[in-house]
């Protein structure tokens, strides 16, 4: 067992374990703050994948500012019993059980056992970084790739999503306003 | 045995399930919002590793697998604050965060 396959089971059981205290813990606040711990071994998992850039903006964009709002959204509509079981389950939370175990098992089986799974595709574990066959000069590191594919106006990239993604922000923005201001 | 793109496709799998039975069975709304979140997490580890496990293509010729990751992480951020503007909106006018008690739209 390599290091990478063990680090890979450290952060996998932690990642399903602290996600299991978000959905399992009575009190929400507790169930907030393991969901920091669920943000920041996902980050463990893409460091793993070579994915530093995605990484970065997964412990700035979850960690930080999502799980700040969830906090700020808990202290806003503050109920009276909070500490005791202020995260209850619903009547159908047995049926939502049954659900979820029958997706996984389906996902999984899916994955693993299936004619056209990726396991019969046969996967090379760690492919060599071969350069590309176009004309854009093979960016230095992960970051500097996300760059170009992001902006650059020349060689293949996602400049019309990216545009149309600042206008989703922009427009969330302003839709949190309007929903949430007091009038 | 190295790590192979079946460790997580299978982690981002109980991951998900893990989150869907969150949004599932949760009576806060902002529980909801945490499986949902968790749920978004895990299309992004799978996203990531094939991504990183392409073999079709060049290793990172296109990264399409990250980019998409970006644009997930994206449309999340915005459905966060959406989703809580309008929880909170619903606290101040019905003074509960229970989604069984929100049902101003049954028959």
């Amino acid at each position: 067992m390599d290091l990478a396959t063990l680090l890979f089971w450290i952060i996998a059981i932690v990642l399903v374990g602290s996600a299991l205290l978000v959905v399992g813990l009575r009190n929400i606040v507790h169930s907030a703050l393991a969901l920091v711990v669920v943000f920041a071994m996902a980050a463990g998992i893409y460091l793993l994948l070579n994915a530093e850039f995605i990484a970065i903006v997964q412990i700035l964009i979850y960690a930080g500012a999502v799980t700040v709002l969830i906090l700020f959204a808990l202290m806003l509509t503050r109920t009276s019993n909070l500490s005791t079981n202020s995260n209850p389950n619903n009547k159908q939370w047995w049926l939502g059980a049954i659900i979820s175990a029958l997706v996984c098992v389906g996902i999984i089986a899916a994955v693993t056992l299936s004619q056209y799974s990726t396991a019969r595709a046969g996967n090379a574990p760690y492919p060599a970084y071969a350069p590309s066959h176009s004309a854009c000069i093979l960016p230095p590191n992960n970051v500097a790739y996300i760059g170009q594919l992001l902006y650059s106006p020349t060689c293949y990239s996602y400049v019309l999503p990216f545009e149309i993604a600042s206008l989703v922000l922009l427009v969330a923005i302003v839709g949190a306003i309007v929903i949430g201001r007091e009038d | 045995m190295g790590l192979t793109l079946n460790h997580f496709l299978v982690l981002g799998a109980v991951l998900f399930c893990i989150g869907l039975y969150g949004a599932l069975s949760k009576r806060n709304a902002v529980a909801v919002l945490m499986g949902i979140e968790i749920m978004l997490n895990a299309v992004n580890v799978t996203m990531v590793g094939f991504a990183f496990y392409n073999t079709v293509k060049p290793w990172s010729t296109y990264l399409t697998g990250q980019i998409f990751a970006i644009f997930i992480i994206t449309v999340a951020a915005a459905e966060a604050a959406v989703a809580l503007a309008m929880i909170i909106s619903i606290y101040r006018k019905r003074n509960t965060v229970d989604v069984d008690e929100i049902n101003m739209m049954k028959w």
